[in-house]
């Protein structure tokens, strides 16, 4: 199907809808862009941007007629995912019963081109191996994926460094570019399923005074990246880079809250836990987000491995810019600077490979 | 909770002939809340009373049943001299004794005592002060005598205590992450307060345990769950500068409940490294008595 041109989002996010999708994208809730279930174009976040550094986020409301005027929000796909907690299973007495959780059918609105990256990285992880995840899959494939090419990128973003973005290449069902005067976004499928949703609404064919408008966002956009990398044989500089100083550094800063984490799209570690509960006979375990930076994590005999901020900062970056590459034949980080802005004392990963020997 | 016995399901729970547990709630100095909280459990409390017997619990009950007791949960920090014979009572009579809340963990806010002369506040707030017997300072239980796990809060989380009693009902270790507040936070989906509205905020150094209440109201952490595992109080400090704490307000939010736990007292002397010179006893805390529990033994801890 050919690039057409929508003028609204009613038809899309109606049609989804129907088909039984509930619709997860940007909205504005405590005065930061998260994604929330939405049933009308009316609840996006008009005219609204963002200012992102290391270590601060604020929303700025304009007056503006664009709905996708923002970068990355701190929640990316993975929540819909790879859930905060869920349970593996109960068992009483003798019997055991592993719940399979209700996955909800989510079409994301307003993917971004890092995001997508981060899906393919998580479809790697979760699926590539000898023990594909049958929960993840299912999650994975209940997902309907509507990119939004990015048209602002925000202070912390690096994803032309990562090769990931600014435009949505792969992986999506719809990508769409929103374009001013008059406002309407240039629609493309990705996917069968997309081809036909988006041959349900209203459209005209693309001009190509639309393809070149759209062509221009994603090239302006590569141009206002806040952050770089210079990826030239990072995998080989990071490993070489074990012993450097600079680990300490960056511990007398790092909180080793795991923050970093918790926002990272693509990290994955999890915990299990068990529980009993009163009723005797009856235990739960359930799997957990957990974090390279908890000591619990490399608990082993009582006594965690990676005891120092240093030994903690060092490993996930490490993970991420070069034993990933190892692990899973990729990079672990797709250049959408979460974890720079939500770190809350501004430690800046693009900053600290810089640094490094 | 100890090595498990592995003999029989409840080896490690059931009293003498196999009968149900014997539980005790004691209180030191304390405001009582985190007791209240084994009572708050509501929907819980007659699945806890068909477990356990309860069998000291003066806040509810004022029958008192004789010793010993298979489980002890102990509130309050120790004051006075007549808290310090006691305690060595409610040890000898406790198979397992679990402390809970931030006066039996830590001291209290009453440890704010330790950074001042006790018996100037005497001389000031009683007409009689030769009635009071009181000691110089106020601590944590496991000051004085072994305490099997200790469970942190200001109050306790009403979940966490009942994962405790669970686990000690099983036999087996409770699972209290001592990780920070940001995990939790970031699990229920609030938003950052310190990144995005730029609040100050202890989550980054505070226990997790709460379910990150206050960030979830947009407020910041007040650290009533006291330092988690490794924290980095110089960090956090420069940055809440950064937000506009001054000097008083940086002491200020390290000395409430949890101001005698070391990485707090060392947060606010980091603030005000003068505090150290015009306070009457910077000494120390004492060492904690031998035998503390697992949940205890945190490597990152300085």
């Amino acid at each position: 199907m050919e690039t057409v041109v929508i003028r609204s989002l009613e038809p899309l996010i109606a049609e989804l809808r129907a088909r039984g999708f509930a619709v997860v994208a940007p909205t504005t809730r405590d005065k930061v862009i998260r994604m929330g279930e939405i049933a009308s174009e009316s609840e996006l976040p008009r005219g609204c941007g963002d200012e992102q550094e290391p270590g601060r986020y604020r929303l700025r409301e304009g007056d503006d007629e664009m709905l996708f005027g923002f970068a990355a929000s701190p929640d990316s796909a993975k929540r819909y995912t790879q859930p905060p907690s869920r349970t593996l299973f109960r068992m009483r007495g003798e019997s055991i019963e592993e719940p399979e959780a209700e996955v909800p059918r989510v079409a994301l609105l307003g993917v971004r081109a890092c995001d997508l990256a981060a899906l393919a990285v998580q479809d790697r992880v979760f699926l590539g191996g000898r023990h594909p995840d049958p929960d993840y899959r299912r999650r994975r494939e209940a997902l309907f994926l509507v990119a939004v090419n990015c048209a602002v990128p925000g202070g912390t973003c690096f994803c032309v460094s990562m090769g990931t973005g600014p435009k949505a290449t792969a992986g999506y069902d719809l990508a769409l570019t929103e374009l001013a005067g008059p406002h309407r976004f240039v629609a493309e499928p990705g996917s069968a399923c997309g081809a036909e949703i988006l041959g349900a609404l209203p459209r005209v064919p693309a001009a190509n005074a639309d393809l070149d408008a759209a062509e221009e966002v994603s090239r302006t956009a590569a141009e206002h990246m806040g952050r770089r990398v210079d990826t030239e044989g990072i995998k080989e500089r990071v490993a070489g880079a074990h012993d450097s100083p600079r680990w300490q550094q960056v511990a007398s800063r790092c909180l080793t809250c795991a923050n970093c984490t918790m926002v990272c799209p693509t990290c994955f570690c999890t915990t299990v836990e068990d529980s009993t509960d009163l009723t005797e006979g009856a235990a739960e375990r359930i799997e957990r987000w957990d974090s390279c930076f908890t000591l619990g994590f490399t608990e082993v005999g009582g006594a965690p491995v990676r005891g120092s901020g240093a030994a903690r900062y060092r490993q996930w970056l490490t993970h991420k810019f070069s034993t990933w590459f190892d692990q899973f034949g990729t990079s672990g980080c797709v250049g959408c600077g979460r974890c720079i802005t939500w770190c809350p004392v501004g430690i800046d990963v693009t900053e600290e490979l810089a640094n490094l020997p | 909770m100890g090595a498990p016995r592995r003999s029989s399901r409840r080896s490690s729970a059931s009293g003498p002939g196999g009968a149900r547990p014997r539980l005790a709630v004691w209180k030191f100095a304390s405001c009582d809340g985190c007791q209240l909280t084994l009572l708050d459990c509501e929907e819980e409390l007659l699945s806890v009373a068909a477990r356990v017997e309860i069998a000291y619990f003066l806040e509810a009950s004022s029958a008192p049943g004789p010793g010993p007791y298979d489980l002890s949960l102990v509130e309050g920090s120790i004051t006075t001299p007549d808290d310090l014979e006691r305690i060595r009572h409610v040890r000898r009579v406790s198979r397992r004794l679990v402390t809970i809340g931030a006066c039996a963990t830590a001291g209290g806010i009453q440890a704010l005592r330790d950074f001042a002369d006790v018996r100037e506040f005497l001389s000031v707030v009683y007409a009689r002060p030769d009635y009071i017997a009181t000691l110089d300072r106020s601590t944590p239980i496991s000051a004085h005598v072994p305490v099997d796990f200790e469970l942190r809060g200001c109050p306790i989380d009403r979940r966490q205590l009942l994962e405790v009693v669970s686990a000690f009902l099983a036999g087996r270790r409770p699972v209290v992450p001592p990780n920070s507040v940001c995990v939790e936070c970031k699990a229920r989906g609030n938003a950052c307060v310190m990144v995005a509205h730029g609040t100050p905020c202890l989550g980054p150094v505070t226990q997790a345990g709460c379910g990150a209440l206050c960030p979830a109201f947009n407020r910041g952490c007040y650290g009533c769950f006291g330092p988690m595992e490794s924290p980095n109080v110089r960090a956090l400090n420069r940055q809440l500068r950064e937000l506009g704490m001054s000097t008083p307000e940086l002491v200020r939010v390290y000395r409430t409940f949890n101001a005698a736990e070391e990485p707090f007292r060392q947060a606010a002397e980091d603030a005000d490294p003068e505090l150290l010179d015009h306070e009457t006893a910077p000494e120390k805390a004492p060492e904690k008595a031998p035998g503390k529990a697992p949940g205890e033994d945190r490597g990152g801890r300085r």
